[in-house]
């Protein structure tokens, strides 16, 4: 289980999360939602440990991830995918996913973890040697996601994954990942700004507005409550 | 006829150091966007503790060795200790440390090994060879400092492209950041791109020593013609740094044959001045996208 409690991040003088409580239970998709600013992505990056805390904690599985180098909360079985996906162009597309095998697995090892990848998504197989810039959109994000897979994480952080990505690639992509949730009892901490698709497969939803939370609870809930919806997620 | 063979022969050679003293500099720069001005001055550091260590009649590859070894941990002490620190800050504060550092170097070596000239043994003959009834200014020496720098890109390819640790590098060279989400030990990582940049230093130091009067500042001007050739290739291009030294050494070599050894300098601030102008980014680097 992911534990954030009383989290609190700035940016100099700027306050980007103040006191941020909620928790994700093992195997479920959990949606974090707001407006442009409001601090989703402070909140993710924090938890990989790309950014420091000020004050509150975050745990999984009970250790505590402040202090702790973003290489050994890797190793914790945290996999986050950046803001913009963070394909290594200059890598090609099995390049990029054999990095994420690397800390995790023996050398025999990492020919069927990433096997196991390519059966889940096709279209990376096909282009197993291309260089990564050379991919479109969708099979960036599907390498972002099949790379954070590799290292077999058992918390996945993924950050604006429908970003510049047409409707069908992005049902597609989010249908997976709660397919992969369920089947293999992975957390997923979801940054979305395409409100409705993170609704559509989240158990629990987190709305943040300028750093605070406004509400945590059931994301049916949340997405019932239209007066919520209008002022804080635009529909 | 035969005096272009030998500039050109010459300048192969000269070429050939400049790549690996070159290749050093790329190493430090993917790893760190750092220019490392203290790279001859480290060079030029082991390569006293191997005349040194010659000195007391040690083995002459053991000494090679042991001066390659000395500048592994040499780069990777320096990197933990001057450079790492240095992250996050302005991009002057390098400059001025890794100028320290050239400063440092010299004068110490200076206290220590003494300032004046000596001589350091060449690992092989340095008579040129004979072709026929030719002689060339070609000698095994000059065959083993080919085959040493081949040696060494080969190496160096053979890291990158085929081992996970140079996917670790590359990785952490390109995007520090994503490698770091993905395991990566970026930190260490950097120590052993300082550690094998200075590796590649030491090896240039003991190809250059024995053909020039050697004291502590013999490789300020392989450095700067170095320098000059990771610029012509490319900053981040290991083939950058192979071709840029062929290029500089042909070219000053010619320049220094045909037009004077004094000007070949001015034939470097001339490549230089070229380059920045019509390709600032090198022949074999891509210029960078800016992102709006």
């Amino acid at each position: 289980m992911l534990d954030v409690e009383e989290l609190s991040v700035s940016y100099g003088a700027v306050q980007a999360l103040r006191g941020v409580t909620f928790q994700a239970q093992d195997g479920s998709v959990t949606a974090v939602l707001g407006a442009n600013g409001a601090g989703k992505t402070t909140l993710l990056r924090t938890v990989s440990g790309l950014v420091k805390q000020q004050s509150g904690t975050v745990s999984y599985d009970g250790v505590k991830l402040s202090g702790l180098s973003v290489e050994n909360i890797v190793r914790l079985g945290v996999s986050h995918v950046p803001e913009g996906r963070g394909v290594i162009e200059e890598l090609t597309v099995e390049e990029n996913l054999r990095l994420g095998t690397l800390w995790q697995f023996s050398h025999r090892q990492r020919r069927s973890v990433l096997d196991e990848i390519y059966e889940l998504f096709p279209p990376l197989a096909e282009g197993r040697s291309r260089m990564a810039s050379t991919l479109s959109g969708g099979e960036r994000q599907m390498l972002a996601i099949g790379r954070a897979l590799s290292s077999k994480p058992t918390l996945l952080l993924l950050d604006e994954p429908s970003l510049g990505l047409a409707p069908l690639v992005t049902a597609q992509i989010m249908a997976l990942v709660r397919r992969l949730a369920r089947e293999t009892r992975l957390t997923v901490v979801l940054v979305e700004q395409n409100v409705r698709s993170a609704l559509s497969i989240a158990e629990e939803a987190v709305v943040i507005n300028l750093g605070r939370v406004v509400i945590a609870d059931r994301a049916a809930t949340v997405a019932a409550d239209t007066q919520l919806r209008h002022h804080y997620l635009g529909f | 006829m035969s005096l272009f063979v030998n500039l050109t022969l010459n300048g192969i050679t000269n070429g050939m150091i400049f790549a690996a003293v070159a290749l050093g500099l790329v190493f430090i720069w993917r790893a760190t966007h750092i220019v490392n001005f203290g790279q001859g001055s480290m060079a030029m550091f082991t390569t006293y503790l191997a005349v040194t260590l010659l000195d007391r009649h040690l083995n002459y590859w053991l000494a090679f060795a042991a001066a390659l070894v000395a500048g592994l941990v040499m780069g990777a002490v320096i990197e933990t200790i001057l450079i790492r620190p240095l992250a996050g800050k302005p991009a002057l504060n390098p400059v001025i440390v890794t100028l320290g550092l050239f400063i440092l170097l010299e004068g110490m070596a200076g206290s220590i090994f003494g300032i004046g000239s000596r001589s350091f043994p060449p690992a092989f003959s340095q008579a040129g060879l004979t072709f026929g009834h030719t002689k060339v200014a070609f000698s095994h020496f000059d065959v083993f400092i080919l085959i040493a720098v081949v040696a060494l890109m080969l190496g160096t390819l053979a890291l990158f492209r085929a081992t996970s640790l140079g996917l670790r590098m590359r990785a952490a060279a390109f995007a520090p950041e994503v490698a770091r989400l993905l395991g990566v030990r970026v930190g260490r990582i950097l120590t052993l791109g300082w550690a094998l940049a200075a590796v590649a230093g030491s090896l240039a130091g003991l190809l250059v020593a024995p053909t020039v009067s050697f004291s502590p500042n013999f490789m300020d001007l392989v450095l700067v013609y170095a320098f000059t050739a990771a610029v012509l290739g490319g900053l981040d291009s290991p083939v950058g740094a192979l071709v840029g030294g062929l290029v500089t050494g042909l070219a000053l070599s010619y320049v220094g044959g045909y037009l004077g050894s004094s000007l070949e300098p001015l034939g470097a601030l001339a490549i230089l001045m070229v380059v920045l102008s019509a390709r600032p980014e090198g022949l074999f680097s891509r210029p960078a996208p800016r992102r709006v």
